[in-house]
This record gives structure tokens, C-alpha cells and sequence, in this order.
């Protein structure tokens, strides 16, 4: 199973003016593999998203795609590889209707033309969009009609609609509700039975625990510890998150991890 | 590095999570095909009535203020509707037209053009001193007219989209820069007048006579027109799509086939349909295409609505800014080969911020909203015909040019009004 990783990074540093947000990161993902980044508020989760996906590329470090160093200069350099990402924030064009927001930046065209009824009719088989089609099935309206859960379901059918060999979410499910919590988590599973590799920011340690393998933890912008999901208790990461064994949070989730769930 | 990765364990993992996986709701299949349109005249005038309640306006209010100004100015001078008068409207709006066109591009990504007027002043200027003074053949002088244009536009664009120099400060410094260069370039000479001879003298001089040709054309415009929209919609019903109703493809070849048809009426009335009229159609017809329809427009759009998830999606932001500012930068050479051809000769009030002014109020008129993201290059046609049917109804009842810009001022500010209030009714109706 130790065979080459999907991406591994390598001593990753990205420094904002006088915030150093990401010092000497190591991190791997096989193909298969879900990893979680966890880590408090200002760790440097997105950052590091923002550099694997060419959104922030890094200012150090070595980025390696199937064991073969790359450079991730711009969002394109990404996409070429085969990673998608859905970002925390400003991830959609609100004037562009569902469909245009699915396709942006690799829509299909006949004779350079835009082939709308293609893409639509792909945008109606995507799962995440069932949330959308369920009732009405509407997906030429503007983006800025819809909720935040739709949009966040938008955007991750846009992530996953050039079948990508890599996935990073960043706090996918902050807008879903129960039941679209549980149909992505399935998602999820299934796209690393088909072999893709997910990387998954998630404050939600019960999501971490149903879905992630691995789980990676920063704090203030550096590693703080791997674990090996299944056999992790709850309060061994959540103390690795901050910082301390002994404090009010870990006081508070004593728990074990099924009552959680 | 990875601490506890053993091969087990992994597995473990994957069968933890399928029976977590179980416990959680099963996943429900996408929906199915669209439901129907809502059918007959009561359902369409419904759907109008919710349209422009949620601040959907489209092309609602210019064409009410261009109806609203034609009966106005009719029933002060009936001379207004001649076909005389309106055939000059129709050559009169070319120049003015094609400038508002290419700024369309630029407020669609959020941002404007205010260096339209003198650019097309200093490419005139470029054209006429080449061909008239100098002596050089006509198409160089064109060609040399409309690549200053894109030259201009495109180091803009570059100051703008690169460098980060907000395109308001930019395009400021540019109207001031190359309406001193125009001056420079028409030095002591002062005013070149262009003669009838010639290309340029021809376009807004040359008439097409001919029944057959003004009808067939509007024949062909609506039939282009009614064969698309049924084609897409047909391969869309075919997909099991969602697809328009009877009813709205109907209106919306109505309101294509009546105005060509009336158009065509009223030139053959006259002296037939102008040549630049003719130019004018053909580049708001196929920029509209390249709007819509092609990857390139949709980045243009993307980018207006929000620029920063255009980028992430990996479209190369800043090459489509500049191509926007080079594409508003050509069209003002070409809207300004227009104008000089229209007074047959080019001269320091070549340019002037009236221009500018009028070609920004065109769009704005039109439906492109100031927050970008939003219009098509129709706009600029119907709000120009708007601005030049006001001077020109003016001039017919003898009014100074004062009142003119105060009117024209005031239709700009309603319409600048109009776009806020439908940008905010559409918040509103969750449509921002
Ligand atoms: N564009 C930016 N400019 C300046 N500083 C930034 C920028 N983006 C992030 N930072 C800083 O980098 C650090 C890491 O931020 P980051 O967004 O990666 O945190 P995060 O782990 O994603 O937090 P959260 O859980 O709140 O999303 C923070 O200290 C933040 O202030
Ligand atoms: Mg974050």
C-alpha cells in the first residue's frame, strides 16, 4: 500500500506580509485515500488548500504529483494535473445561471460555439445537484438565487464534474443540512472506492471520523501531529488542534467518538 | 512523515465509514425532466407581470422611453416620424453606436471606458492626416485608424488589468493624453475635410435603393432569428429539457419581425437602408454572438460577476481585461471613422466628451448595469436610438442644445436609477 502518493508536499511556506501563515508543511495523499486537515481558526488550512490548488501558490517548497516535482503557479497548472478544490469563500459568479457556474473555465463547445444542451443535461446527472433538481429541476437560474447549501452543492458538483485524480474541500458541508451532509459524506466514500484521493478541511470532527483515513492536524501555521482515524480517540486530536491535553475544550468532549455520531 | 499509515488500518477505515455510510439517509436520484412551461396568453402575461416585478426588466424600459420619446417629439413636430427624419436618426446613431458598443464590453466586466471620445477623435485624426494630407492609399489610413485603436485600448487595459491601476484613473489620464495627442497630430492645420471621395466619405453617404433588398433583409433577420430559437429549443425538449413555451418564442419573433419590418418600411421611404446602418447591425449581431455564445464572452461575464472565482476557475483574468479594454479601444476607432464620415471632416472638436457621454448613456440607457455582469451589445443600439432621437427631436422644435443635454442628462439618471432599483428589487427577490 506504501506505494508512490498522489501529491505529496515537501517543506510548503507561504508568508503573508508579516504573517508567516504556513511554515514547513509535510503532507502526503495516496490515491484512495481520504485525508482530513484540521486544525483552529487562522491555522492555515485554507492557505495551504489555496497552494495546492494554484490559488496561493506557495513561496517554498517542493510539490511532488505521483512522485515527480511540480510547480503549481497558477489555478490552470492544477487543473492540468487533475485537482479540483471547493474554497471557502467567493467560489461563484452569482450573475452566471448553475450550469454556466459548473462549466466555467472548461465548458463544451461544438465548432467553438457554447453547446448549452450538452451541458446541461450533464449538470442534470450530477449527484450533489439532486439538491437543486429534487423538486424543481432548475438549473438555469442565477446563482444568486439560490441558498447557501445550494450553492455550496454547486460548487462541489463543480469540483467533481472534471473527475479529478485529487479533491480538496475546504469545509464542504459548513452549509448543508443533515440530509445533504449524509448524502455527500456517501459521496465521498465513493469517490475513494473509485480510487480518487480527497483532502477535507472540516471542523466537524464527527464528519472527520466517518469519512477521513488520515487525519493531519496544523496549528499556527505548522504541523502538529498525523493520526490514523479509526484508531484515534477524539480527545488525542482535539488536544493535538490546541495545543494542550488539559483545557476547556478537552474537558468539554471527553466523550467517546460513537456518542458523538 | 505519515506517522501511523499501515496497510490495515486503511481498509479499517473504509469499512468504519461504509457503516457509518449506512446509518446515514440514502441518496435520492436526480429529478426528472423539466416541468412544462406555463402554457397559454394568461400563464405568459403572468410570467411578464412576475418578470418585471423582480427587477428582470431585459429591454422593458428602453424600449418604453424610446416609444415614450417618438410620441412626445410626434406630437410637437410632426415632421419627427418623417421617414426623412428617422432615416437620419438611423445614420446618425452609427458612430455614437459602435463606440457604445465596445464600452459595452468594458462596464460588462465592472469597470469603464473614459477615454472612448478622444480615442476615436485621435484615430480619426490618424486617418484623415494619413489620407488626406499625406497622401497615403485609403486602406492603410483605415487600417493604421483601427490598430492605433486596439493599441491604445490594449495599453490601458495593461495599465489597468497588470499594473492595478484602477481603469477609472487610467482611462481619465487616457481621455486627456490622446485628445492632447489629436491635437498634436492635426497640428496648424486645424481642420481636415475629408472631400466625398473615398471609403470612409461613403459610409454614411452610400444608400441601398432597393424593395427587395430592405424587405429581405428584415424577412431573413426574423427568419434567422425564429429558426434558431426553435432549433435550440427543439434539441432542448429532445434532452428532455426544460423548454421555452409557444407563447414566449412567438413574442419574442414578434418583437424581432415588427421592428425589422417597419425599419425596412421606413428606409425604402426614403432613400433605402444605409450602408452604415447595414455595419452597425452586422457588429451588434455578431459581437452579441461572441457574448453569448462562446467561451470568451462567458469569461467576460464570469469575470464581471465575480472576478475572483473567474480566476480560480482558471480563466487568465487578466488577458480577458485587456482584451476588453483593446476591443472598447478598436470599436471607438471604427465608431469614429463613422462620425467623420458623417461630417466629412475632422477637427479639434473630434472627440469630444459629449461622445464619451453619450456613448456611456447608450449602454446605460440600454440595461448594461454599472456593476457589471449584466447587458448585451443590443443595449447600446436601443439606447443610442433613445439619446439621438432625443437631439434630434430637439433640433425639429428649435430647442438649444442646453435643454438637450438636461434631457438627455435626466433620461441617463433615470436609467442609472432604474438599474439600481432592479439590482436591488432583484436582491430582494434573491436575484442580486
Ligand atoms: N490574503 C491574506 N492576506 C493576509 N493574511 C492572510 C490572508 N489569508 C490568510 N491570512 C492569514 O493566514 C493565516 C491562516 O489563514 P487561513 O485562512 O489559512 O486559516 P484557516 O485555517 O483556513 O482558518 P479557518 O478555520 O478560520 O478557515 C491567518 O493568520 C490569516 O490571518
Ligand atoms: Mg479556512
Amino acid at each position: 500500500m506504501s506505494s508512490t502518493p498522489v501529491l505529496a508536499l515537501h517543506g510548503i511556506c507561504k508568508r503573508f506580509g508579516a504573517v508567516q501563515a504556513l511554515t514547513d508543511i509535510e503532507l502526503e495523499i495516496h490515491a484512495g485515500e481520504v485525508v482530513a486537515l484540521v486544525g483552529d481558526n487562522g491555522a492555515g488550512k485554507s492557505t495551504l488548500l489555496k497552494a495546492i490548488t494554484g490559488v496561493g501558490p506557495a513561496d517554498a517548497g517542493v510539490i511532488e504529483w505521483c512522485g515527480r516535482p511540480v510547480r503549481i503557479q497558477r489555478p490552470r497548472d492544477a487543473q492540468e494535473l487533475g485537482i479540483a478544490g471547493v474554497y471557502q469563500d467567493l467560489a461563484l459568479c452569482e450573475n452566471l445561471d448553475v450550469v454556466g457556474n459548473l462549466f466555467l473555465g472548461h465548458e463544451i463547445t461544438r465548432a467553438g460555439v457554447l453547446d448549452e444542451v450538452a451541458m446541461e443535461r450533464q449538470a442534470l446527472e450530477l449527484e450533489p445537484l439532486a439538491i437543486l433538481t429534487k423538486h424543481r429541476p432548475n438549473v438555469r437560474v442565477p446563482v444568486a438565487t439560490l441558498s447557501a447549501g445550494q450553492r455550496q452543492s454547486v460548487a462541489i458538483g463543480r469540483a467533481i464534474l472534471s473527475r479529478p485524480r485529487l479533491l480538496v474541500l475546504d469545509e464542504p458541508t459548513a452549509a448543508l443540512g443533515i440530509e445533504q451532509t449524509a448524502q455527500f459524506l456517501d459521496l465521498i466514500d465513493r469517490l475513494r472506492d473509485q480510487g480518487t484521493a480527497i483532502m477535507l478541511i472540516s471542523h466537524n470532527l464527527g464528519d472527520v471520523k466517518a469519512v477521513a483515513d488520515q487525519a493531519a492536524v496544523l496549528r499556527h501555521g505548522r504541523n502538529n501531529g498525523f493520526f490514523d482515524v479509526p484508531s484515534t480517540t477524539h480527545e488525542q486530536i482535539v488536544s493535538s488542534i490546541t495545543g494542550a491535553t488539559d483545557n476547556a475544550v478537552t474537558q468539554r468532549a471527553t466523550k467517546p467518538w460513537e456518542d458523538m455520531l | 512523515m505519515n506517522g501511523a499509515d499501515a496497510p490495515g488500518d486503511a481498509g479499517g477505515a473504509k469499512a468504519a465509514g461504509r457503516t457509518a455510510g449506512e446509518r446515514r439517509a440514502t441518496v435520492r436520484p436526480g429529478g426528472g425532466p423539466g416541468e412544462p412551461g406555463r402554457q397559454g396568453l394568461k400563464g405568459y402575461l403572468r410570467s411578464l407581470g412576475d418578470r418585471l416585478r423582480s427587477g428582470r426588466l431585459g429591454a422593458f424600459p428602453v424600449v418604453v422611453s424610446l416609444l415614450v420619446t417618438w410620441i412626445v417629439f410626434q406630437s410637437l413636430n410632426h415632421n419627427f416620424l418623417s421617414p426623412r427624419n428617422l432615416s437620419d436618426i438611423c445614420v446618425d446613431i452609427v458612430g455614437p453606436g459602435l463606440v457604445a458598443v465596445g464600452i459595452v464590453f468594458v462596464l460588462l466586466l465592472g469597470e469603464v471606458d473614459l477615454s472612448v471620445g478622444s480615442v476615436s477623435g485621435l484615430t480619426a485624426s490618424i486617418f484623415a492626416v494619413m489620407y488626406v494630407n499625406s497622401g497615403e492609399p485609403e486602406w492603410l489610413a483605415i487600417v493604421s485608424a483601427l490598430l492605433s485603436g486596439a493599441a491604445i485600448g490594449t495599453i490601458q487595459g495593461f495599465f489597468f488589468a497588470r499594473v492595478g491601476v484602477p481603469a477609472f484613473v487610467v482611462t481619465l489620464a487616457g481621455l486627456l493624453v490622446w485628445n492632447g495627442l489629436m491635437l498634436y497630430v492635426l497640428g496648424a492645420s486645424g481642420t481636415i475635410d475629408l472631400g466625398d471621395r473615398g471609403l470612409v466619405a461613403e459610409l454614411s453617404t452610400r444608400y441601398f435603393h432597393s424593395a427587395a433588398l430592405a424587405y429581405g433583409l428584415a424577412a431573413l433577420g426574423t427568419g434567422a432569428f425564429f429558426v434558431m430559437t426553435y432549433r435550440d429549443n427543439r434539441a432542448r425538449s429532445r434532452a428532455g429539457m426544460s423548454a421555452l413555451p409557444v407563447w414566449e418564442i412567438a413574442e419574442r419573433t414578434l418583437g424581432v419581425a415588427a421592428p425589422s419590418f417597419a425599419a425596412a418600411w421606413v428606409l425604402e421611404d426614403f432613400r433605402g437602408v444605409p450602408l452604415a446602418l447595414l455595419v452597425f447591425l452586422v457588429f451588434v449581431v455578431g459581437l452579441d454572438f461572441v457574448l453569448r455564445r462562446t467561451t470568451y464572452g462567458r469569461r467576460i461575464f464570469a469575470i464581471g460577476g465575480e472576478a475572483e472565482a473567474a480566476r480560480r476557475s482558471g480563466i487568465n483574468v487578466v488577458w480577458t481585461r485587456v482584451s476588453a479594454f483593446a476591443m472598447s479601444g478598436t470599436l471607438a476607432a471604427v465608431g469614429g471613422l463613422f462620425l467623420t464620415s458623417r461630417v466629412a471632416s475632422v477637427g479639434q472638436t473630434s472627440g469630444s466628451t459629449t461622445l464619451l457621454i453619450n456613448a456611456i448613456a447608450a449602454a446605460v440607457i440600454g440595461g448594461v448595469s454599472l456593476f457589471g455582469g449584466r447587458g448585451t451589445t443590443w443595449s447600446a443600439l436601443l439606447g443610442i436610438l433613445v439619446i439621438q432621437s432625443i437631439a434630434s427631436g430637439m433640433v425639429l422644435i428649435g430647442l438649444e442644445t442646453a435643454v438637450q443635454y438636461m434631457v438627455t442628462g435626466g433620461v441617463l439618471l433615470g436609467a442609472v436609477i432604474l438599474d439600481s432599483l432592479s439590482r436591488r428589487s432583484q436582491k430582494l427577490h434573491g436575484r442580486a
